[in-house]
């Protein structure tokens, strides 16, 4: 379970959270939305321990992440996945060595497991085909879906996606986020994921978050966003000013 | 977090807006050297604890060492070479040219050696290691790396550290064995200085002392390469013109602090 307690954070003195508080429970997957440069990505480092808060605190199974250091924190970080909005992977080595870097550098385990557990997590993703190419030479959904196998090759009990889809064309976004849905019916992880894709994301998701100035405005299950009362909440889903 | 340079006018009298511009650059300069200090100590301190990545620092002694060698060389050989005309230039003019192969050497051994070949590593390994850790960075590959719960500092910036500190001593050496050899070249061969003259009287005049301070010198200038390229890379600006600034104040700052810690080691040592 992941419980955010009152987080504020600025940057140069300007807010960009203002005492966010936000509960998922174990298993539970949750979207978070809002506009363009409204701190979303800043409350999901947040949450993965990228970022120290100025206040608040972010507790993981009851344990705060915002007070550890050190090897308690690499301890807790090894239940985590993340997969970056631009992959984040390692340009010089292949595919399968961008997937099999964790396995090597986290477990005791032979090179013949490695590559079985590699080859199972791209097979998984559908780059089975493609596991001597480099990052440079794989399309943007490949590095996306490597960048997924790779986050769930070490079967993370907490996997946060900061815009899986972002840059994709439709039909390829669609497949990632039906990817990652088929990846939480399987493993149960604890999730969250930043979206733009309204409303494709809410097939996938528990729960919403929509996070406007600074705030959490919107908590719920997807289909109550339309009933909410907020305007700002309405005009996202909606799309329309 | 880094203090804020005041461009407003609150109380309207120039010279206190001045000062507390003054203030506000001292401060912020301030701050960027104690993150410069905290990041060497933060380096030292992973180096000496384990685990340490051999074989990644097996890598980059392959990369920062034996990339260096040709380089090395042959500024070595033209450097020793330069050095064996302007010396015996000067000494012939005393009757002294017989102790061109101790001039040739000791300089080199003492001071060129380390300081040449320290200047051609950060020039050539140094950039590079801010420009692939700068990219890391801003792929935010180091994040992830963070994010798979391992630490950043042991599988980039120390296997770098250790690296430097390894191949450093040892491009030294080849630099100095390298220029005696383009300074016998140019003195015994193109100015007729005797061949057993040159090698013999370097035999007297080169103390062990001479060849340990040069190999401290240029551990110590390894340390330094690493420690500035790491941490401008480490917290490099965004973007391609963010890399490019870093890797060139990386340069920079390397090459002057190998200067004035030569000084220093030098006043200190001999």
């Amino acid at each position: 379970m992941i419980q955010i307690e009152n987080i504020t954070k600025s940057f140069d003195d300007v807010p960009v959270l203002r005492g966010i508080s936000l509960t998922v429970e174990k298993g539970e997957f949750v979207a978070l939305i809002g506009r363009s440069g409204y701190g979303k990505s800043v409350l999901l480092r947040h949450v993965a321990g990228l970022l120290k808060p100025d206040s608040g605190r972010v507790l993981v199974d009851g344990q705060d992440l915002t007070s550890l250091r050190g090897r308690e924190l690499e301890a807790l970080r090894s239940r985590f996945g993340f997969v970056f909005q631009g992959g984040a992977l390692f340009d010089s080595l292949s595919v399968f060595d961008n997937v099999a870097f964790p396995l090597r550098e986290k477990t005791r385990k032979s090179e013949e497991e490695i590559a079985t557990q590699v080859r199972a997590a791209l097979v998984r993703v559908g780059l089975e085909t493609s596991e001597d190419k480099l990052p440079a030479q794989i399309s943007g959904g490949m590095v996306k879906r490597t960048a997924l196998a790779r986050a769930l090759v070490m079967e993370p009990e907490f996997l946060f996606f900061d815009e899986p889809e972002t840059g994709l064309d439709p039909l390829t976004a669609q497949g990632v986020l039906d990817l990652i849905h088929e990846c939480h019916r399987n493993l149960k992880f604890t999730g969250i994921i930043i979206s733009h894709q309204l409303p494709r994301v809410f097939d996938v998701v528990d729960r919403v978050a929509v996070l406007h100035n600074g705030q959490i405005r919107y908590f719920g299950p997807p289909d109550g966003l339309e009933r909410s009362a907020d305007e700002a909440v309405r005009q996202l889903v909606t799309g329309r000013a | 977090m880094q203090p804020e340079v005041l461009t407003s006018n609150p109380t309207g009298f120039a010279p206190v807006v001045l000062l507390q511009q003054l203030g506000a650059r001292a401060l912020l300069l301030l701050a960027r050297a104690g993150r410069m200090g905290i990041f060497l100590g933060r380096m030292v301190g992973f180096a000496l604890t384990p685990p340490v990545k051999v074989a990644r620092v097996v890598r980059r002694v392959h990369f920062i060492g034996f990339g260096s060698i040709l380089v090395v060389m042959l500024t070595g050989a033209f450097t020793g070479m330069v050095l064996s005309l302007q010396g015996f230039y000067a000494l012939s003019r005393f009757g002294s040219d017989a102790f061109l192969g101790p001039l040739v050497a000791l300089s080199l051994v003492r001071e060129l050696g380390p300081v040449i070949a320290a200047l051609m590593v950060a020039g050539r390994a140094g950039s590079a290691i801010t420009a692939e850790i700068g990219i890391m960075r801003n792929g935010q590959q180091l994040d992830a790396l963070e994010l798979m719960g391992l630490n950043p500092f042991r599988y980039v910036v120390v296997p770098n550290f250790l690296a430097a500190m390894i191949s450093m001593p040892l491009l030294a050496c080849l630099f100095d064995v390298v220029g005696i050899w383009g300074g016998y070249t140019v003195g015994v061969k193109l100015l007729g200085v005797s061949g057993g003259t040159y090698m013999g009287e370097i035999a007297t005049y080169l103390e062990m002392k001479d060849i340990m301070g040069g190999i401290y010198k240029a551990i110590s200038f390894g340390g330094i390469i690493s420690w500035v390229c790491c941490y401008k890379g480490y917290y490099t600006d965004f973007g391609a013109e963010g890399v490019s600034r870093a890797t060139t104040q990386a340069v920079v700052m390397s090459s002057v602090l190998i200067l004035v810690w030569d000084y220093f080691m030098t006043s200190a040592m001999f």
